[in-house]
């Protein structure tokens, strides 16, 4: 197993600003926006805008919220293994709403349809976008695309991306591993 | 650890306690499912489940229903009364007879002890007992830990008191077996003549003063007084034993501490419990039954994911 360093704490720090201020381009104040992290990875990410977005641009209140997706995916009883469940934690309403989601790696494409059925069970969102810090380009299932990428990568299947965060992992990196 | 350690619930003896935990974890997911504006979760699309009830239900029954249809499973029932049983079709015969129209998991109530763990034996689906005679009732007594878990934090350390008929009781020994097996202090209450031979060596203390049980306990889970399995008389009135067992408002306050109690259903108001009791803060009865719900989606999903 050997890994690479795609992206460094610095590059992922220069990335997120510059996916805050897309959102901030599209959203004004996020009034009529929710933000929404698909767990269990892509609540970081989400934390992290949201972090910057309030502290650096000034953005008074924005929602956030969590979203498992273990009961919507089209995988169950397919593995071995028993799909474990996360929190979803949405305290707001998403009827009517922009709701962008956010997700760290883009791979097939299965969690994001799984998380579009999820999100219906809390209403119905005027509008659906995706944001994510990886798209593994050409490696999709199914027609779905990002509307805010951070870097695409073109990784072949046996290869895994994986994000580590600060305050979960002890630093903030992105490594390219192959199996 | 992230799947049971078994492929039936055929009660709560065979399982460990890490399932206990693992059920309520997945129980958690699904309240927080069952209280969104869309409750339905589309898991379960390709299974089909048969409820089968050789006994009268009504919440179990609704509760299985319900629990299969927020996770989209297709759902058969089957009454006995209605059915070729009475035209003396075997048990084994009838689920076969169900099974060869592709059901994954049959959801069995019956009268007789040990008859879900005799099916599990010779069918080929993945079995949830609903009760079977006086034997289990493994749901229940899960939703019953998962609810004084909501209530009290935890169940470990607890001190528990089942009151009532405990030798006609499945809620009674299944309710034993999950609180033992996750760290609670068990007694039970009861008139002797309700109080089977031997439950001592279930780790459980005997308490015949009602009064005594709740100063000591932190829940009291009080059962239903059976009469249709009451072939004799065990007690010479309801009404000597709604004076002796029986809880009301006067009792619970002159106590120095607030009791929570519990009753899995259907109540025998002002027999087993009065009804400012029941409709009290103190009582959970019916945050059991909504419990109940979540807790089934929990045991049906996770023994569905090891059907292959």
């Amino acid at each position: 197993m050997s890994q690479k360093v795609l992206l460094s704490s610095k590059e992922i720090n220069i990335i997120l600003h510059r996916l805050a201020c897309q959102l901030l381009e599209n959203h004004l104040d996020f009034s009529e926006t929710v933000l929404i992290g698909i767990q269990p990875r892509g609540t970081f990410v989400a934390d992290r805008l949201t972090r910057i977005l309030q502290e650096e641009y000034g953005v008074k209140h924005i929602d956030v919220g969590f979203l498992d997706i273990t009961f919507y995916r089209d995988d169950f009883r397919r593995g071995d293994k028993t799909l474990e469940a996360t929190q979803t934690k949405i305290d707001f309403l998403v009827e009517d709403k922009k709701v962008v989601l956010i997700d760290d790696v883009l791979y097939t494409g299965r969690s994001i349809r799984a998380a579009l059925t999820a999100i219906q069970s809390f209403g119905r969102p005027s509008e659906i976008e995706l944001l994510t810090l990886i798209d593994r380009r050409f490696s999709r299932h199914l027609p779905i695309q990002p509307n805010y990428r951070g870097r695409q990568v073109d990784a072949i299947n046996e290869e895994k991306v994986k994000v580590m965060w600060e305050e979960n992992d002890g630093e903030d990196v992105i490594y390219l591993i192959n199996k | 650890m992230s799947e049971l350690s078994v492929k039936h619930l055929l009660g709560i003896k065979y399982l460990k306690e890490k399932d206990i935990q693992l059920i309520f974890e997945t129980a958690d997911h699904f309240k927080e499912v069952i209280n969104r504006s869309i409750k339905k979760v589309p898991s379960l699309r390709d299974i089909t489940i048969a409820n089968i009830f050789f006994e009268n239900s009504t919440r179990t029954k609704l509760s299985f229903e319900l629990a299969e249809k927020r996770l989209s499973a297709d759902v058969i029932n089957f009454s006995a009364g209605q059915s070729s049983v009475k035209k003396g079709e075997t048990l084994i015969d009838t689920v076969n007879n169900i099974l060869s129209m592709k059901v994954d998991m049959v959801v069995m109530r019956h009268p007789n002890p040990g008859a879900g763990i005799f099916l599990s034996k010779h069918v080929n689906a993945s079995i949830v007992n609903a009760g079977d005679g006086a034997h289990e009732h493994p749901t229940q007594a899960l939703l019953d830990s998962y609810s004084i878990r909501e209530r009290l934090g935890d169940v470990a350390g607890k001190k528990v008191v089942i009151v009532g008929d405990i030798l006609h009781s499945r809620v009674a020994l299944s309710n034993i077996f999950a609180l033992k097996l996750q760290g609670a202090k068990v007694k039970v209450c009861g008139p002797k003549t309700l109080m089977p031979k031997h439950i001592e060596s279930l780790g459980v203390e005997v308490e015949t003063n009602l009064r005594k049980a709740l100063d000591w306990c932190d829940v009291a889970n009080m059962l239903r007084i059976q009469n249709e399995r009451l072939d004799i008389s065990y007690f010479p009135t309801t009404r000597e034993y709604t004076q002796q067992f029986g809880v009301n408002k006067a009792l619970l306050d002159s106590l120095d501490k607030e009791v929570v109690i519990m009753h899995p259903g259907p109540i025998n108001r002002g027999v087993e419990i009065t009804s400012d009791v029941a409709d009290s803060k103190q009582s959970i009865i019916l945050g059991q039954v909504e419990n109940g719900v979540a807790i089934r989606m929990a045991v049906i999903y996770l023994l569905a994911s090891k059907i292959k």
